[in-house]
């Protein structure tokens, strides 16, 4: 079985993200990376294409570039045709902000690079609640820019929260009328996520609106195998791998060229060292301590015994560990109400902090508002796999 | 997973798609076509030496012969996925 093969690792990632800047135009209340401003230690142009040469020679054909906002980056669209030239393809995600008629031509014209469009409502007043005002007409505005210029079959990608679980037919509408693919993923209570989770995450109702949804469309719908601790829901399992890949086929590198772990933990527990360190990438994938952790047995603890196990594996590690779950036990949206239960004996004011805060200090113009209540932050305390990590990736 | 095609035929010679790239893993390979983008596995290490000599042979069925008997029929098959998936592609 080839995923027991993929929980030993591989010799090289298959899904590596990798986010170019945490400077970012918008402010959105769930960003996993807490971006907004520059970090002044990002990596330089000379850095990041070293990297791309690295990745190059251990065979990594193609990254999921994102951040903050990548195409902020004067150094963007070089380092977009260097990394392509050095036959490491690029997927990047992008609110849509320098998407272009005439960009929109460039990337339609070039072989090798896929676009993804941040998305979070299928409706003005639901996207622009959790992105901020103007995000859903700049996104709109990509995606005409990308059909007209003839890009096929680019990618929308939605985060699923409690607003828009039920505009799933309409984000699948969207997609037909540009021509593109609908990639939907699980939100995490990771970055500036922790502060809005517990009023956007999905209801348990909800989540067996998503399941039932995924497996009469998960076919045609990418998920980034977000949703694996939904299994336990109905005896067919969604369409992917079902297995967290941590450490193991996905992992993150950082504005900074931290290595994490994975995209959705960038949190010291989950670091795995720097590329600018000796050896490079190539020496954090194949040797940190944290990386062959992951690559061995996992107990599950106190989940073992469920009958669900093997289809959730546990959940996602991110989601345990940033609302203070232990990584052996249930996902915090266990189906089996098994997290709810270990929630609710949580102490709030010791979750583990999030890791950088790059969140914009002073106001933003597309501030988001959150829907049917005052914009209050839940109190917590401060910060922390698309591909799918395998998304379009076929096991056999 | 692309139903193998009536298209692969054993007795004609096959070569790696040179659009084709062979990562080597502790399983056997990934394949990755820059040409459609498909990411494939290779998984058994038998089968990676196998296709990355496909085209010294003049037939599939040939290039078998290194092969145990038994491992003849689903070796084809793979192949067969192969071909169907462009991974190899007739000489």
């Amino acid at each position: 079985m080839l995923v027991e093969q993929f929980k030993h690792g591989l010799n090289a990632p298959i899904c590596l993200t990798w986010e170019w800047t945490y400077a970012c135009n918008l402010a959105c209340a769930h960003c996993l990376s807490s971006s907004g401003r520059r970090d002044p230690m990002e990596l330089s142009t000379d850095e990041i294409k070293s990297v791309i040469d690295e990745l190059q020679r251990m065979q990594v054909f193609y990254i999921n570039v994102g951040g903050g906002e990548p195409t902020v980056r004067a150094d963007f669209w070089e380092l977009l045709d260097y990394a392509i030239a050095h036959q490491v393809g690029v997927k990047f995600s992008t609110n849509g902000l320098r998407i272009t008629p005439e960009r929109a031509r460039q990337l339609a014209a070039t072989d090798y690079v896929d676009v993804q469009i941040s998305l979070d409502g299928a409706t003005r007043e639901v996207n622009d609640a959790v992105r901020g005002p103007g995000s859903y007409d700049m996104a709109i505005r990509a995606m005409e820019n990308l059909a007209e210029a003839g890009f096929e079959n680019f990618k929308i990608s939605v985060v699923m929260t409690r607003q828009n679980v039920s505009q799933l037919d309409d984000f699948a509408a969207i997609a037909d009328r540009y021509g593109a693919q609908l990639r939907i993923t699980r939100l995490r209570p990771s970055g500036r996520g922790a502060d809005v989770w517990d009023e956007l995450h999905p209801t348990a109702e909800q989540q067996l609106e998503l399941y039932d949804w995924l497996v009469g469309h998960g076919e045609r719908v990418l998920t980034g195998d977000s949703f694996f601790h939904l299994n336990a829901l109905g005896s067919e399992p969604i369409p992917g791998l079902n297995l967290c890949g941590a450490g193991r086929v996905v992992c993150l590198i950082d504005p900074v060229g931290d290595v994490y772990a994975c995209p959705f933990a960038i949190h010291d527990a989950f670091k795995a060292g720097n590329v600018r360190s000796p050896g490079g990438f190539a020496e954090v994938w194949q040797s940190s301590s944290l990386f062959q952790e992951l690559r061995g047995e996992q107990t599950g603890g106190a989940c073992r015994s469920c009958s669900a196990y093997d289809v959730c594996q546990g959940g996602c590690m991110a989601a345990k560990f940033f609302t203070g779950l232990p990584l052996d036990g249930p996902d915090p949206e266990c189906v089996k109400g098994h997290g709810a239960t270990a929630l609710a004996a949580v102490d709030r004011a010791a979750l583990p902090p999030q890791g950088t805060d790059h969140s914009h200090k002073g106001p933003v113009r597309s501030q988001p508002v959150s829907l049917g209540m005052p914009a209050l932050k839940v109190s917590r305390p401060d910060r922390f796999c698309d591909e799918s990590p395998l998304a379009g990736m076929e096991a056999r | 997973m692309p139903a193998p095609t009536a298209s692969f035929s054993p007795d004609r010679g096959y070569r790696l798609n040179p659009n084709v790239a062979l990562r080597p893993e502790p399983f056997g390979a990934l394949a990755y076509h820059f040409g459609n983008r498909r990411l494939s596995f290779l998984k058994d290490l038998a089968l990676v030496e196998l296709v990355e000599h496909l085209g010294e042979h003049p037939s599939a069925r040939e290039a078998l012969a290194t092969l145990p008997a038994a491992q003849h029929e689903p070796t084809l098959r793979a192949l067969a996925v192969l071909a169907a998936t462009d991974m190899i592609v007739p000489v």
